[in-house]
């Protein structure tokens, strides 16, 4: 049939054609491309940090990034560090688990009952502004200084945002997949199930990202302000330093702060990458 | 397929907008019309309440418990699924059991030729395979009516010319009944059985003709292009009132 074949014809020459490089090749590429701006972020930090202190400012305080590196090396060989990281990312983790499920549970209810909007939606976003290490003070007052009152601080510090993403992510579900959702008898549960809960994840997923952001700092804080006996924390651990003037100390503490932060940071980033890619919402001349 | 009388208005009071007018229209099973009109007539608003998206402020609509599928403009398409999950979606919401959907997916994508796309997403098609994606998935739903609101409108002309061709093909196969909303004449010449003029502000059923069919016709010969002038003139001269 001509109209099958011209049809045909069009379809192959409207898709894009297959730039087939080795695979290695690309892969190698792809990876120099996303390493190159980190190193050159590291190499303009250090170089800063190490031009201040040749300056000699406070320099019976500061200490260059040689010192600082070479103690973290040193740590890194200790159990001690390792635990430390482990206790802390323990509590990272499950205070985060926690206001993941709070704050999607609270979310959910708020977009699909219009009368919690009005009422809860601005308390979530008031809680969003409140800077979590306030809570500090009143969570060691509820529950003294123990795990729990850690847990309390990160949970209020990440659930607001992770509940915000969602409900950002219903409210601006497409009205024309809305339609067409509906032509198709979606309704009730499955409306959410089929069409709103997949077309809001970018901005879950958005949430999700700012929650650990928030969760990270709201964790440092109740660790700086909450002493638990017998256990170390990364938090603990700054507040020691600090006791002692110990500046090398500190600043390897920060490090290891900062990385972890990072490290994070790139998985939610990659996260967000491959769900942009599923749904072709990158731009392909501007990924590469 | 029965409208009486139906009217539609939005808002109330001094902004109150009626887009409709006591349209009445009769359609039999297997008849392709093309509702025709310029801007602001109401045809979008039309098909939404056969649809039964929304209800008339006045008047009946009786689709005598046909099925009624609706295609947009753009596809529409959930930009998270594939080709074929997009088909299969429609099937699970209308209650096709899980043994049975991949087959009959199958055969939709098939019938608007995409067999070798099953598994491609939305954005990896191009404008006129994703439309196609679309019609597949209104056939999906069983439908007896298919309600197009100018779905081939923002496809370049040898795409569109194609998928005329392709439209006609499935609705013989499946004695379709289609309402098919466009602002484009000579579209609307080429594919309908009749064809409705609707004027503007509000919505009103001013023109109607029916053009008998004597086989396949091209969007370029001479009777559909003779059709096409005078709903054109006719047109013009329904929208030069609104300018006098």
């Amino acid at each position: 049939m001509v109209a099958d074949q011209a049809l045909r014809g069009l379809d192959r020459l409207e898709l894009p054609t297959d730039q087939s490089q080795s695979e290695t090749r690309r892969l190698g590429r792809k990876a120099w491309a996303a390493a190159w701006p980190k190193l050159l972020a590291l190499a303009l930090v250090l170089a800063v940090w190490e031009l201040v202190t040749l300056t000699g400012w406070k320099k019976y305080v500061l200490k260059g990034p040689g010192p600082v590196l070479s103690d973290l090396w040193q740590q890194m060989q200790h159990e001690m560090l390792w635990a430390t990281i482990g206790w802390t990312m323990r509590s990272a983790l499950t205070g985060y688990l926690v206001a993941l499920v709070i704050g999607s549970v609270v979310g959910m209810l708020v977009a699909r009952i219009r009368p919690l909007r009005a009422a809860v939606g601005s308390i979530i976003t008031g809680l969003q502004t409140m800077p979590s290490v306030v809570w500090a003070p009143f969570a060691i007052i509820l529950f003294g200084e123990n795990n729990s009152a850690i847990l309390f601080v990160v949970i209020l510090g990440a659930a607001p945002s992770i509940a915000n993403g969602l409900i950002n992510g219903v409210d601006y579900t497409p009205p024309l997949l809305l339609r067409a959702g509906k032509t198709m008898g979606l309704r009730g549960f499955a409306l959410y199930r089929f069409l709103i809960l997949p077309a809001s994840l970018p901005a879950y997923l958005a949430g999700l990202k700012q929650g650990w952001a928030f969760a990270w700092r709201s964790l440092m804080a109740a660790e700086l302000f909450i002493a638990i006996i017998g256990q170390v924390s990364i938090g603990q651990l700054l507040f020691a330093d600090q006791e002692q003037s110990d500046f090398t100390g500190a600043s390897t503490v920060i490090v290891v702060i900062f990385v972890i932060g990072i490290i994070v940071d790139m998985v939610f980033t990659k996260a967000d990458l491959a769900l942009r890619r599923r749904r072709g919402l990158l731009d392909p001349a501007a990924a590469t | 397929m029965r409208l009486t009388e139906v009217s539609k208005a939005y808002g109330t009071g001094a902004s109150r907008l009626l887009a409709l007018d006591g349209v009445s229209l009769t359609v039999a099973d297997g008849e392709f019309v093309c509702i025709i009109g310029a801007s602001g007539c109401g045809k979008s608003t039309l098909l939404n309440l056969v649809a039964g998206l929304d209800k008339p402020t006045s008047g009946a609509i009786d689709t005598g418990g046909r099925r009624v599928g609706l295609m947009f403009q753009e596809p529409a398409l959930f930009p998270w699924l594939t080709a074929e999950r997009n088909v299969e979606l429609a099937l699970r919401a209308r209650g096709v059991p899980r043994s049975q959907r991949p087959a009959v997916t199958a055969e939709l994508l098939d019938t608007v030729r995409l067999g070798g796309f099953a598994d491609k997403r939305p954005h990896e098609l191009s404008g006129g395979m994703r439309q196609r994606v679309a019609m597949a998935r209104a056939l999906a739903l069983d439908a007896d009516v298919l309600l197009m609101d100018e779905p081939f409108g923002a496809l370049d002309a040898m795409t569109r010319d194609l998928l005329h061709d392709e439209l006609e093909r499935i609705c013989a196969e499946r004695t379709l009944t289609v309402l098919f909303v466009t602002h484009n004449v000579r579209e609307a010449a080429r594919l309908g059985d009749r064809v409705i003029l609707l004027s503007s502000r509000p919505g009103r059923i001013i023109d109607e003709y029916t053009l008998p069919r004597h086989g396949q016709r091209r969007i370029d010969s001479p009777e559909v292009s003779e059709v096409a002038a005078r709903l054109t003139d006719r047109l013009r001269e329904e929208v030069g009132r609104h300018g006098s």
